[in-house]
């Protein structure tokens, strides 16, 4: 007989978690999935796209709900898990129901931070975390030219983008001094800022919000500076934070995210925590790879395998049509590393890669990005780099070519 | 009436580069260039050229030419200034300095380049009007030697062979001539000989040239020692009762002395095999295959001829050919290679200091013939003085004005530094050249005339083999160029010789030339070309390669010459001289252990003001280099592709190393070619012994001697320019033409750090510079862009890393480079044969469209999960699978299409 698998949540984490398993031990569990979206689990990446009207609504559903029912899975989409009874084993739902399980993994993602600052709540101040805040966006954009958004990371320029390209006069507000700083260099960073604004995006640095002004709805941002930035629709993407609620009144350990070991467990026996809700080692990761990383080793070790999740290394892409950008590891280069810096500002390209030890650990790319991956596995392999140093920076083909032939293979 | 010719006929002319002296046919393309073709109907080539030859149309550019005469004001700027007043100022201050200091302080220093014409004029205005003997030309430094053997021999400067004996000769014997690379067509004809006849090749020279590799038998003869080896020969003809006892008793003299003296030098095989430190059996083999081959040619070159005892070498070849009598019959005789394409010409009108005009000497009764027919108002007396000794009465002071004419004596006459000294201390220095720069204008010009180049310039060459050739003009004279002859003329008109200097055209200047050689000769001259002195200006123009004797009224039969047994001596006899003990004059000692050998590489010519300007002769060597022994090498602390100081007594070079098993032990070699113009510190020049030979004056140009040392350089690299770069003085640079520009290879000490700086200022301030920056590793590339136009770019890296410069030459020499290029430019190496993935779609994974589009060709992938599956694009974050569905369908549609 099935064992009993809830899964709460029903996003990219849950989606792999359950093709993984499927893979490993179909039948071996009876899944259900409990969703707090109206819709079939979509992939939140493509936000930004749909709001650019470059796809449409349903070419971001990740399955169909035939293979959902084909792999023996239970959806309850539209429903809300309000309590989590441990000891007991038993999720309760808003509509009073209760789904007993031997096994539990929460995957509740997380959802943006709203600042507090006066004026969060009027109208026309939104987030972008999921399907609904982009139909509300796209309303707004119906009626409204101005917006503003809070936060030049890779979710509010994505955002940014995504309004621009719905037709909106756009302003990027970032409290720090340079955009994604946490994926890109200062150079990457002056280079992305570059292409953002030849898209028709404005970019203020160093721009703390103090307040949203506005009597009925937003009008204008204000800064802690004085300025006053128009704006009569105003996204939010300062920032996420796990969606962690549940666990915590469920008494399992909380830091910034459901805390987990390395097979993804967290302190109760046969309760789990994947992707972006999950805090591991320390870190919660808010990027969709290491939650597939995550379901993997779940999976692995649902099926009785052993699996360990070790922590991924991070490799960030910038879904901004036409402008490529791709960081990894230590991008900046910690002291006592070198740097091989390769750039062409007539191309838009500009390469970093940082070396320790003669091993490849962090790179940064702004327009050719095609290489990424490669740098990737290099930096996950730690692999000596020196045959090839010469070369690296040009990419795997001309590098490889370079080597000896059975280096090479 | 006729419309146009599309395509202008050939023009039929001659090579200017060595003595072989190839018929070319230039095409002009109307664009100031023109197609070159060997011409099928020389009789010197048969249609071959070589490698310089061949890239004669990409030297024809004006971008290094000097255009207009220009006057150094006192300020010490060129100015550009007109014919007129050129001429005048140039007719002033001879006449001035002759005035105050007579004829000896004024001298003309001349070249091989020149045409006869040219050289002609200038002899005649020197030594008829002006008085004084001081012509001298660079073909001092080339086939002095050679003269002065023959004259002493022959008693007269003949050539007694012919081209063809090389095709019928059974054994060619080559002495210090890297044929191969020096002589090139003529090379490849005694090779031809060698495969279709079985003709067998010795070639002797401390040196293992590229001639050696098909050779029957190499004899690294120790420098200076051929005299003992060809003394060694004449005994061994002795012993063995090889001489022709007839020969030597009808037309010569001096056996006696010959042979004691020989004995003296080598008195057997050991004594020669140790003397010239070759294998005894390898002596043994040259001697029997010498003695047995009646049809022996034995050529020699600069190898013999720039040497302290070049003449007694000259004699020694010339004693073993008297002695056999193998001289002036089909297939054997002593043959002179010359370096230059009209050293011969300038033999012939008395270019050289030691010479009169016309075969003539300082004799009275020659002085009195040539100055009657002249009609010379001032006839000089005796000889004048010969390039070494010139310079050093210039550096004395004594002489106080010379012309310099299409050479460039600060490069390349021995002890170059001490030259370019001398020509600062002039009081009046006039140079006619097609170059605007080179070490000789910069050293102190005062007055700068733009003569007539290859292409424009119309007259007679003669080669090796004596035969008169006409060089004749393809293309205009660019801006206010003139003929050499013209400009002379119109000094010496200005001068006051009016009468004596009616030319009006090179034809004219030939006949009278061609008269003077028939002038009261009767055959007492080698030298008679009196059936061309009627030629009328259709005739000169039209007038096909023809050999000399060309004596009017004779049937032209025999090319040879001696096989009669005439000689040009007062009785009639060959001179057979005893040499000298051969040693090289200055001993090697513990401050200067080696010895220094200069040559010539394959592709370039001379100081490179022609071959320079192409890019194809500049990619063979384009660095300056020293070629040493391994042995020598390791106790120097040199590592082959590092670099090196050599000094001598007189100057110092850094030079790349080349360590070649080539090489004689205790024997370096460097080539002669580079000047300040093309490398920072490159003029081999300067490093060599002003040592000369008594009797021709020919400098001992591969004797120095001389010490090396290693000069390290941490980093390597090269800049590709549009326009010519000066780069920081303390970098070892090295420059080379290239297609679309100039290239720069260069060593340094300067820390990659410094060059970034540097190079934002190379290319100009507009260009968009595209950069790689590796400080730990030493490297530093950059690429200037202009409107996507590869402008230049700077390459500086680890030494013992560096990159080579081709696939970035190739780009810069494309003109055109696509995205994939422009991403590996700075890489250094060719993107041939990578694919090239196309923009990204799948970011995730860095796949390409023209990859997914491949696979989709390939059947491989059909939909968005094949695609996934077979490359992992879309599998990751998915935002790609929106794009990856409309390359399917567009595939979809692409196909069916």
């Amino acid at each position: 007989m099935s064992e009993p698998l809830v899964i709460i949540g029903n996003g990219m984490a849950t989606m792999r978690l359950v093709e993984e398993l499927s893979q490993r031990a179909l039948g071996r569990y009876a899944i259900a999935v409990i969703g707090e979206e109206p819709r079939l689990a979509y992939n939140r990446v493509l936000l930004s796209s749909v709001l650019a009207r470059e796809v449409s609504r349903n070419d971001i559903e990740l399955k169909s709900e035939q293979w959902w029912r084909a792999h023996g899975v239970t959806l309850m989409y539209g429903q809300r898990a309000t309590a989590i009874d441990a000891d007991i084993r038993r999720v309760k739902l808003a509509n009073g129901a209760t789904l007993p399980f031997t096994k539990l993994v929460l995957a509740t993602g997380s959802r943006a931070i709203r600042l507090n600052v006066p004026g969060m709540d009027l109208p026309g101040v939104m987030t972008f975390r999921d399907l609904t805040d982009v139909a509300s966006i796209e309303k707004a954009a119906e009626t409204h030219r101005k917006a503003v958004v809070i936060g030049g990371g890779l979710l509010g320029l994505e955002a940014a983008y995504g309004l621009a390209k719905a037709g909106m006069k756009v302003s990027v507000i970032h409290l720090m001094d340079r955009l994604m700083e946490r994926q890109l260099d200062a150079r990457g960073s002056a280079m992305l800022k570059a292409a953002v604004e030849a898209k028709g995006i404005a970019v203020h640095l160093n721009a703390e919000t103090a307040a949203i002004k506005g009597h009925h709805r937003a009008e204008a941002v204000t800064l802690k500076d004085g300025r006053d930035i128009a704006a009569d629709l105003v996204v939010v993407a300062a920032g996420i934070r796990a969606n962690a609620d549940l666990a915590q009144s469920a008494g399992l350990e909380v830091g910034r995210g459901i805390v987990v070991d390395d097979r993804m467990q967290t302190g109760k026996a046969g309760i789990y925590a994947i992707g972006e809700c999950a805090e591991h080692r320390g870190i919660c990761y808010g990027l969709v790879e290491p939650a597939y990383e995550q379901a993997r080793v779940l999976a692995s070790h649902l099926c009785g395998r052993q699996a360990h999740y070790d922590g991924s290394v991070l490799a960030t892409n910038l879904k901004v049509s036409g402008v490529s950008v791709f960081s990894a590891g230590d991008f900046v280069g910690a002291p006592g590393t070198e740097q091989i810096v390769l750039s062409d500002p007539g191309l838009g390209s500009y390469k970093k890669l940082v070396i320790a030890n003669g091993k490849l650990v962090g790179a940064v790319l702004f327009g050719d990005t095609a290489d990424g991956l490669w740098y990737l596995e290099l930096i996950r392999s730690c692999v000596s780099i020196a045959a090839i140093r010469d070369d690296l920076v040009f990419g795997r083909a001309l590098a490889e070519r370079s080597l000896p032939k059975e280096l090479a293979a | 009436m006729n419309a146009p010719a599309q395509h202008p006929p050939a023009v039929r002319t001659t090579c200017p580069y060595c003595g072989v002296g190839c018929g070319v046919l230039a095409k002009p393309d109307g664009h100031g260039g023109a197609v070159i073709a060997g011409d099928p109907d020389h009789p010197s080539n048969f249609g071959r050229l070589c490698s310089k030859g061949s890239a004669l149309g990409e030297t024809l550019g004006l971008g290094t030419r000097l255009l207009h005469p220009m006057l150094r004001q006192s300020d010490g700027t060129m100015v550009r200034a007109g014919w007129d007043q050129a001429l005048n100022a140039v007719a002033d201050g001879f006449a001035k300095t002759i005035t105050q200091h007579g004829p000896d302080s004024v001298a003309f220093y001349l070249s091989g380049q020149l045409l006869t014409e040219d050289y002609y004029v200038a002899n005649k205005l020197m030594k008829g009007f002006i008085g004084s003997g001081n012509v001298d030309t660079n073909s001092r430094l080339c086939m002095a030697s050679s003269v002065a053997g023959h004259r002493r021999a022959f008693g007269a400067d003949t050539v007694p062979g012919t081209y063809a004996d090389l095709d019928e000769a059974d054994l060619i014997i080559l002495v210090g001539s890297n044929a191969a690379w020096c002589h090139p067509v003529l090379y490849q004809r005694m090779i031809a000989n060698k495969r279709a006849r079985g003709a067998k090749l010795i070639v002797i020279d401390p040196r293992r040239t590229a001639t050696a590799e098909d050779a029957d038998l190499f004899l690294p003869v120790a420098p200076g020692m051929d005299t003992a080896l060809f003394c060694g020969l004449l005994v061994h003809l002795a012993d063995t009762l090889a001489m022709d006892y007839e020969y030597i008793d009808a037309h010569t003299t001096g056996l006696p002395e010959a042979l004691a003296r020989a004995r003296e030098i080598a008195p057997d095989v050991m004594a020669t095999a140790i003397a010239t430190g070759l294998a005894p059996a390898d002596v043994v083999r040259f001697f029997a295959l010498f003695t047995a081959t009646a049809k022996t040619v034995t050529c020699f070159s600069q190898g013999v001829n720039q040497s302290a005892q070049g003449t007694d070498k000259v004699t020694t070849i010339i004693n073993c050919h008297l002695a056999t009598g193998r001289i002036g019959r089909s297939g054997a005789g002593p043959f002179s290679l010359t370096g230059q394409p009209n050293a011969m010409g300038g033999r012939e009108v008395g270019g050289l200091a030691n010479q009169l005009a016309a075969h003539m000497n300082f004799t009275p009764g020659d002085i009195d013939r040539v100055g009657r027919f002249w009609n010379a108002s001032r006839m000089a007396q005796r000889e004048g003085l010969k390039a070494v000794q010139m310079f050093d009465a210039v550096h004395r002071g004594e002489i106080k004005a010379l012309w310099v004419m299409a050479t460039n004596p600060a490069v390349s006459l021995p002890r170059a530094g001490f030259v370019r000294d001398a020509l600062a201390k002039l009081d009046f220095l006039v140079i006619s050249d097609n170059v605007v720069s080179n070490d000789t204008v910069k050293a102190n010009a005062h007055i700068l005339l733009p003569a007539a180049a290859w292409g424009e310039k119309d007259g007679i060459v003669t080669n090796s083999e004596r035969r008169i050739s006409r060089q004749r003009p393809f293309l205009g004279l660019p801006g206010e160029a003139k003929p050499d002859w013209w400009i002379v003329t119109q000094v010496a008109r200005r001068m006051g010789f009016t009468e004596a200097f009616k030319f009006d055209s090179a034809a004219d200047v030939f006949r009278e030339h061609a008269e003077l050689s028939a002038f009261e000769n009767n055959g007492a001259r080698d030298f008679d070309i009196g059936a061309l002195a009627a030629l009328d200006d259709g005739e000169f123009n039209a007038l096909d390669p023809v050999q000399w004797p060309a004596r009017a009224g004779a049937p032209k039969a025999d090319t040879r010459f001696f096989a009669d047994g005439k000689f040009f001596t007062p009785d009639g006899k060959a001179r057979m001289v005893a040499p000298e003990m051969p040693r090289p004059q200055a001993d090697v000692s513990n401050d200067f252990p080696l010895r220094l050998n200069t040559g010539r590489i394959r592709d370039q010519w001379h100081t490179m003001t022609r071959s320079g300007l192409s890019p194809r002769l500049g990619a063979h060597l384009p660095e300056p280099f020293v070629e040493v022994h391994a042995d020598d090498a390791q106790r120097a602390g040199l590592h082959h592709g590092g670099f090196a100081r050599v000094n001598s007594p007189y100057g110092s070079c850094v030079l790349k190393v080349v360590v070649s098993d080539g090489q004689l032990r205790g024997s370096l070699f460097a080539p002669i070619h580079w000047s300040d113009e093309t490398a920072s510190s490159a003029r081999v020049g300067e490093l060599v012994t002003p040592a000369t030979d008594p009797f021709s004056g020919q400098p001992e140009s591969k004797a120095t001697q001389v010490a090396i040392a290693p000069v390290a350089f941490q980093y390597r690299g090269f800049v590709l320019s549009r326009a010519r770069l000066a780069l920081p003085a303390e970098t070892w640079w090295a420059r080379a033409t290239i297609n679309g520009g100039e290239g720069l290879l260069l060593a340094t000490n300067d820390a990659p750090a410094l060059w970034r700086e540097r190079a934002a200022a190379l290319f100009g301030a507009q260009a968009e510079i595209a950069e790689y920056v590796d400080e730990p590793r030493g490297s530093y590339r950059m690429a200037a862009f202009i409107d996507g136009r590869l402008v230049g770019c700077l390459f500086v890296g680890p030494a013992e890393a560096a990159l080579q410069w081709d696939a970035v030459k190739l780009l810069f020499e494309s003109e055109h480079m696509g995205e994939a290029q422009r991403r590996a430019v700075l890489s250094g190496k060719s993107t041939d044969g990578l694919a090239d993935p196309g923009p990204v779609v799948c970011a995730c994974f860095g796949v390409g469209l023209n990859v997914i589009r491949a696979a989709i060709a390939d059947g491989v992938a059909a939909n968005v999960e094949e695609i996934g599956k077979a490359l992992r694009a879309g599998t990751n974050c998915g935002s790609c699978l929106p794009e990856l569905k409309r390359i399917v369908a567009n595939g979809r549609i692409a196909q069916t299409a």
